[in-house]
C-alpha cells in the first residue's frame, strides 16, 4: 500500500493540452474517484498513473518513490480496464497468474495465488474456461482477480462497470467497494457515472477540461459545491439553475419571485447571479404563495420511491423531486417553493458565492 | 387472402435460394470435374484413359504410382518442392508477422511509408523483372540451387504477408496491449505469447494464400533451375511429357501426388482459413 501524490502534472498531445496542471494527494488506503465528463482528461490522467502515457511536466509518486520514467511493470500497481482486456487465448486461472508467470515465482506459488484470489471473487468453478465462455460480469471479476493476486500498492481502475447492464452494475459496485474494505489498497478509480462516484469513494476529484474543479468528499462536493460545473455534474436528477438579478430584498428571479439571500454578499447590488436548487429542495405550494415560483406542468416521473416532477416556468425548466406520491397532470398550474437556506448561489464566471 | 398473400411471398425466396443451389452446384461440379478426371485417369493406362475416359478405373491397379515413385525422379522433385514452399512459407511468415506488427502496434512516422513501401510490392508483378532478377542472382551465386527460388518467393510472398498480418493485428484491441505491459511482458513476449496466439487466423491466410502459388509455380523453377537434383515437381513433372509419346497415366498419377499435399494443407487450415476472412464481419 502506498500514498499517490501527483503535482502539477501537465500532458500535451503536440500543441493540444490535454491536462493542464494538476494535483491530487491520494493518501494510502484511500478510495479516489476521478470523475467527469468525456474528454475531460481523467482516463488520461489514469494512464499516466500507470505508466502507460507519459508525462509532459509535473511529477507523480508512488510512495516515495518518483515514478515519472518507471516503466508500468516497475510500478507495483495493477489496472482493470473498461474492456477488461482478458487475453481471450489464456483461460481464466493463465488470465490472473500471467503476471507471477512473468515474474518467475515458482508454479506452487502462483497456483496458490491465483486459487486464493478466486476463492474470494468465488471464480473457482470458472478455472479452467476461457474469457468467451463468460458472462460479462464474471469477465469482470476475473479481470478484479488479475489486478489482487499482484498485491499491489495501487489499484488503478478506468471506468470498469460501464459495459455492464444496470442492474449487475449496482451489484458490482458494492463488490468492488467491499473488496476495498477487505483489502485496503489505495484504489483509483475512474467512471463518469457521479452516481458510481458518490456511492464509492472516500475522496471525489471533480475533473473539467484537464484541470481539477473540485476534491472533496462525496457530500462535501454534493452540499458545497466550489463551483456552477460541480453543483450542475454532482446530483441526479442535476440541479436546477435559476439566473437572477440581486436587488436590495434579495434575488430577483425572470418569475418576478424574489428570494431571500445573506445581508452580507460579497458582490455589488445590482449584480447578475445564477442560483442553484437541488430538486428535492423544491415543494409543492398552492399557486400565489409569496416567495415561491409559479410553473406549469411538463412531465411527471413517477419511480415509486418519489417522483420527478418537470416544470415549465419562467426562464426555463425546473425539476423537483418530491417525496411523495403526487396527482399532478401535465398542463396543471403549480408553484415550487425553495426551502430556506438551501439554494446556492454562483456569480457570472460560475464561481460560488455563497448560500442564500 | 391473407394465406394467398403469404404462400406468394414466401415462393419467391424459394425459388431464388433453388436457383443459387443450381448455379453453385453447377460452379462445384466445374471446379471437381478436372480433378475428378486426374484422380480417376490415374489408376489407368494410356490406352484405357483414351478408350474409356468416364469409366470409374480398377483402384487395385497403382502401377503408374509404383512406376512414378520407382522409377523416376519424383520423390526428388517432391522432397524439393517441400523444402522450396515449407522454408519460403517459414520466412515469409516470421518476417511478414514482424513487419506486420511493426507497422500496426507501434506509432512512427516513418510507418505510413513503409507499409506503402510494401504494397507497392503488391502491384509489382515480379516476372517483369526476371532478367536483372536472373543477372542478381547469378552474381550472388545462388542459381541452381534451392535458396534461388526461396529468396525470390519470400520476396513476392511478403507483401501481400504483411498487408494481412498488419491489418488483422491494427483490429486487436490496444487495452490488451496494455494490459500484458502493466502484468510485467517485455515487448517482444507482448509479440510472442498476447498478439500471436490471436493472430492465428491471419496466419493461416498468409500461408496458404502464398503456399498454393509457389508450389505450383513452374516459370522461377524453369529459369533458375538446371540441375535435375534441384528441380521441383511442376518442372519435374515436364520430363514425363515426352517429344513423340507421353505416358498419360503416370503424368497423371505424378500430378494427384504433387496435388494431395497442398490439398490436405488447405483442408487441415480451411476452418482457420474461413474464420480469418469472416473476421469482423459479425462481432
Amino acid at each position: 500500500m502506498a500514498h499517490v501524490s501527483i503535482r502539477d502534472v501537465r500532458k500535451s498531445f503536440g500543441s493540444v493540452s490535454i491536462i493542464k496542471g494538476v494535483d491530487i494527494d491520494i493518501l494510502d488506503g484511500e478510495f479516489v474517484i476521478l470523475v467527469g465528463p468525456s474528454g475531460c482528461g481523467k482516463s488520461t490522467l489514469l494512464r499516466m498513473i500507470a505508466g502507460l502515457e507519459d508525462i509532459t511536466a509535473g511529477e507523480i509518486r508512488i510512495g516515495s518513490r518518483i515514478v515519472n520514467d518507471v516503466p508500468p511493470k516497475d510500478r507495483d500497481i495493477a489496472m482493470v480496464f473498461q474492456s477488461y482486456a482478458l487475453y481471450p487465448h489464456m483461460t481464466v486461472a493463465e488470465n490472473m497468474g500471467f503476471s507471477l508467470k512473468l515474474k518467475g515465482m515458482p508454479q506452487v506459488e502462483q497456483k496458490k495465488r491465483v486459487g486464493d484470489a478466486a476463492a474470494s471473487l468465488g471464480l473457482t468453478p470458472l478455472l479452467d474456461r476461457y474469457p468467451r465462455q463468460l458472462s460479462g460480469g464474471q469477465r469482470q471479476r476475473v479481470a478484479m482477480g488479475r489486478a489482487i493476486v499482484r498485491d499491489p500498492q495501487v489499484f488503478l481502475f478506468d471506468e470498469p462497470l460501464s459495459n455492464l447492464d444496470a442492474k449487475l452494475r449496482v451489484a458490482m459496485r458494492a463488490e468492488i467497494k467491499e473488496l476495498h474494505q477487505r483489502l485496503k489498497t489505495t484504489t483509483i478509480y475512474v467512471t463518469h457515472d457521479q452516481i458510481e462516484a458518490m456511492t464509492m469513494a472516500d475522496k471525489i476529484v471533480v475533473m473539467h477540461d484537464g484541470t481539477v474543479e473540485q476534491i472533496g468528499a462525496p457530500l462535501e462536493l454534493y452540499d458545497r459545491p466550489a463551483n456552477r460545473f460541480v453543483a450542475g455534474f454532482i446530483g441526479s436528477p442535476a440541479m436546477n439553475f435559476i439566473e437572477g438579478c440581486l436587488e436590495q430584498d434579495g434575488l430577483a428571479l425572470p418569475s418576478g419571485t424574489v428570494l431571500p439571500v445573506e445581508a452580507q454578499l460579497p458582490v455589488a447590488r445590482g449584480s447578475k447571479l445564477t442560483c442553484g436548487i437541488r430538486p428535492e429542495h423544491l415543494q409543492i405550494a398552492p399557486p400565489g404563495t409569496p416567495g415561491s415560483i409559479p410553473a406549469t406542468v411538463a412531465v411527471v416521473e413517477p419511480t415509486g420511491a418519489d417522483t420527478t416532477l418537470i416544470v415549465k416556468a419562467e426562464g426555463g425548466h425546473l425539476t423537483a423531486v418530491l417525496r411523495e406520491r403526487s396527482t399532478l397532470r401535465p398542463g396543471e398550474a403549480v408553484a415550487l417553493k425553495p426551502a430556506a437556506h438551501q439554494a446556492h448561489l454562483f456569480d457570472e464566471q460560475g464561481g460560488r458565492i455563497a448560500a442564500a | 387472402m391473407t394465406a394467398l398473400a403469404n404462400s406468394s411471398s414466401s415462393r419467391q425466396p424459394i425459388s431464388f435460394a433453388f436457383l443459387a443451389q443450381v448455379i453453385l452446384i453447377a460452379n462445384s461440379f466445374i471446379m471437381l470435374y478436372p480433378v475428378v478426371v486426374m484422380v480417376l485417369s490415374a489408376f489407368k493406362t494410356t490406352g484405357e484413359i483414351f478408350e474409356h475416359p468416364f469409366a470409374l478405373p480398377d483402384f487395385t491397379q497403382v502401377g503408374n504410382f509404383a512406376k512414378v515413385l520407382g522409377e523416376t525422379a519424383m520423390p526428388t522433385y517432391f522432397v524439393n518442392s517441400i523444402i522450396v514452399t515449407g522454408i519460403s512459407i517459414v520466412l515469409i511468415l516470421v518476417l511478414g508477422t514482424m513487419a506486420g506488427y511493426a507497422v500496426a502496434r507501434y506509432e512512427s512516422r516513418t510507418n505510413t511509408f513503409i507499409l506503402l513501401f510494401f504494397l507497392a510490392g503488391l502491384m509489382l508483378p515480379l516476372k517483369l523483372a526476371v532478367i536483372p532478377l536472373f543477372i542478381l542472382l547469378r552474381d550472388l551465386n545462388l542459381l541452381d540451387s534451392h535458396w534461388s527460388l526461396i529468396v525470390t518467393y519470400t520476396a513476392i510472398g511478403l507483401p501481400s504477408a504483411v498487408f494481412i498480418m498488419a491489418g488483422f493485428l491494427r483490429s486487436l484491441p490496444a487495452e490488451l496491449e496494455d494490459a500484458a505491459r502493466i502484468d510485467g511482458a517485455s515487448e517482444p513476449r507482448i509479440m510472442w505469447s498476447v498478439m500471436l496466439p490471436l493472430a492465428r487466423p491471419p496466419m493461416a491466410i498468409a500461408a496458404i494464400q502464398n503456399a498454393v502459388p509457389i508450389w505450383n509455380d513452374f516459370f522461377f523453377p524453369l529459369v533458375f533451375i538446371q540441375t535435375d537434383a534441384y528441380k521441383t515437381l511442376p518442372q519435374g513433372l515436364t520430363t514425363f511429357m515426352g517429344e513423340y509419346t507421353t505416358d498419360w497415366g503416370m503424368l497423371f498419377a505424378g500430378l494427384t501426388i504433387a496435388a494431395a499435399p497442398i490439398t490436405l494443407l488447405y483442408i487441415a487450415l480451411s476452418r482457420q482459413f474461413i474464420q480469418g476472412m469472416t473476421a469482423g464481419a459479425v462481432k
